[in-house]
């Protein structure tokens, strides 16, 4: 019998679908524990007192400095060794979720070094707290100069998901490559994959450029 | 004024002017340069004090230590009878807590020079921002207020546009209600008109010449001698941190006792002819 693309396709659907999931969910989890810690520890590379800077810098610098399946191989293999005992799939969250963290901390505090010094001062001025000096002032307007970065990471990050494959995470490529094992539509399947890829990625630039647009009126 | 003037301040509390600002011997040093080399200025409420003299001779930083967006070492700046930016405790001389720092900040209204209008914010939103979060105030009542302080310096229509849409002059004017509509003690200009084309100056020096008409207590840092001539109660003139000269604008101008004012003066002689005109 003549094998078609179609019925392959519903053959695996069920083993696709999970990979489908489980790549988004690694994606938004990585995704939003990097913003917010990126948040936290680009206001310690800024305002936070000189040990604590030095601290962060060091982490930012020795994580970004670290390819990416290093960290993961590590996190899996590495903390086996040292005792710890998690999951693949922990693992490969913890992993990613540190290299984000490191590179959105870098562009928080780009971001916030760069407004100028007269918004503080200004704010100060009127008798903002501290607190809200960052909310209602410097937040609103990193927020524009932080998003094509931020974007640019989160794309990164979505993509490093695949690397969680080579540690036995069922992710979209892990399950692609598991069905082609089974029928050798080589092509066809690595398509589906690319495709899935294409069309997250791309969404996620959408709306990178969507709010680069909303916040578009923020000059000086 | 008495030979004691500090220490009577409290108990004639039934004096019509009393003293808004007493700065005593204030010292400040950026590194191995001493700016300030104590200052002592007193303004009474109402009084609109300009503060001249060459760059660099201090007025700027001596004006941005008194809401303490600089700080200063030595001496003592009082407003309203409230100590800025420290305490003695047992001698030992202390910052103040951010919240206290932010609650003085807040009775000493700012205009800079470069406006620093908040640009995600449209006009009436930057004269809201302090009156809700720091006043607490409810917004209606908030934007009521800005509408009224917008109209006041000739900017009602303006109140929902963003800074980049205004002009300088406009932006400066949107600056001023912001800090006119805390209610503050005293007003703060630094070369407000400085960042200016020409064309806006004055439309800025009438908003200002409006408040001081109105009672409100400044202390203003200008190079517009016209300006300080006509509506300054008191012109202090600084000179590498010092103050060398004070008084009445008319006589300060007319007689400079000092030759560094003299020299300072000279450059501005078009408007001197003016002054000694009158």
């Amino acid at each position: 019998m003549q094998r078609t693309y179609l019925g392959e396709l519903m053959k695996a659907k069920w083993s696709l679908l999970q990979g489908f999931i489980t790549t988004m969910e690694i994606s938004a989890i990585v995704i939003v524990i990097g913003l917010i810690a990126g948040m936290i520890g680009g206001l310690l590379l800024v305002y936070g007192p000189k040990p604590v800077r030095l601290l962060m810098r060091l982490y930012v610098d020795v994580l970004r400095g670290i390819p990416v399946l290093v960290l993961i191989l590590f996190s899996y293999y590495g903390l086996a060794l040292l005792g710890v005992n998690i999951s693949a799939y922990t693992a490969g969250v913890v992993a990613l979720a540190g290299f984000c963290s490191a590179h959105m901390s870098e562009t928080f505090r780009g971001a916030i070094d760069s407004i100028p010094v007269g918004q503080t001062e200004a704010a100060k001025a009127i008798g903002l707290t501290f607190q809200q000096r960052f909310i209602y002032v410097l937040l609103p307007q990193a927020a524009r100069r932080i998003v094509p970065p931020a974007i640019n990471t989160a794309v990164e990050m979505v993509k490093g998901t695949t690397l969680l494959s080579i540690i036995g995470v069922l992710d979209v490529l892990l399950a692609t490559q598991q069905t082609i094992a089974r029928n050798y539509m080589v092509i066809e399947f690595y398509a589906t994959a690319m495709l899935f890829y294409f069309v997250l990625n791309f969404t996620l630039s959408r709306m990178g450029a969507y709010f680069e647009r909303r916040f578009g009126f923020i000059r000086y | 004024m008495s030979a004691n003037p500090a220490a009577s301040a409290t108990s004639e509390s039934a004096e019509p002017a009393r003293n808004l600002l007493v700065a005593r011997d204030v010292h400040k040093s950026f590194g191995q340069t001493e700016v300030l080399k104590g200052i002592d200025l007193t303004v009474t409420e109402g009084e609109v004090v300009a503060l001249i003299g060459a760059s660099g001779s201090g007025k700027t930083t001596f004006l941005r230590c008194i809401n303490l967006l600089e700080e200063f070492e030595q001496g003592s700046i009082t407003v309203d009878g409230d100590p800025v930016g420290y305490t003695d405790r047992g001698g030992s001389r202390r910052r103040l807590s951010e919240g206290r720092l932010a609650a003085q900040r807040a009775r000493i209204g700012m205009v800079f020079q470069s406006f620093n209008l908040f640009p995600h914010m449209t006009a009436a939103q930057n004269v809201m921002l302090g009156l809700v979060k720091v006043k607490g105030m409810a917004k209606a009542e908030a934007r009521s207020l800005a509408d009224h302080w917008l109209a006041r310096v000739g900017l009602a229509d303006r109140a929902d546009h963003h800074p980049y849409q205004l002009s300088g002059g406009q932006q400066q004017r949107v600056a001023i209600a912001r800090a006119v509509a805390m209610d503050p003690r005293l007003i703060l200009f630094d070369e407000v008109t400085s960042a200016l084309d020409p064309e806006l100056v004055s439309e800025v020096l009438g908003v200002m010449k409006d408040l001081a008409k109105s009672g409100m207590t400044m202390l203003v840092v200008s190079h517009e001698m016209l300006f300080v001539r006509d509506v300054a109660t008191h012109v202090v003139f600084l000179d590498s941190g010092r103050i060398v000269e004070e008084g009445e604008p008319h006589a300060v101008f007319k007689n400079p006792k000092s030759d560094r004012l003299r020299a300072f003066l000279g450059r501005f002689t078009d408007i001197i002819g003016d002054i000694t005109a009158r």
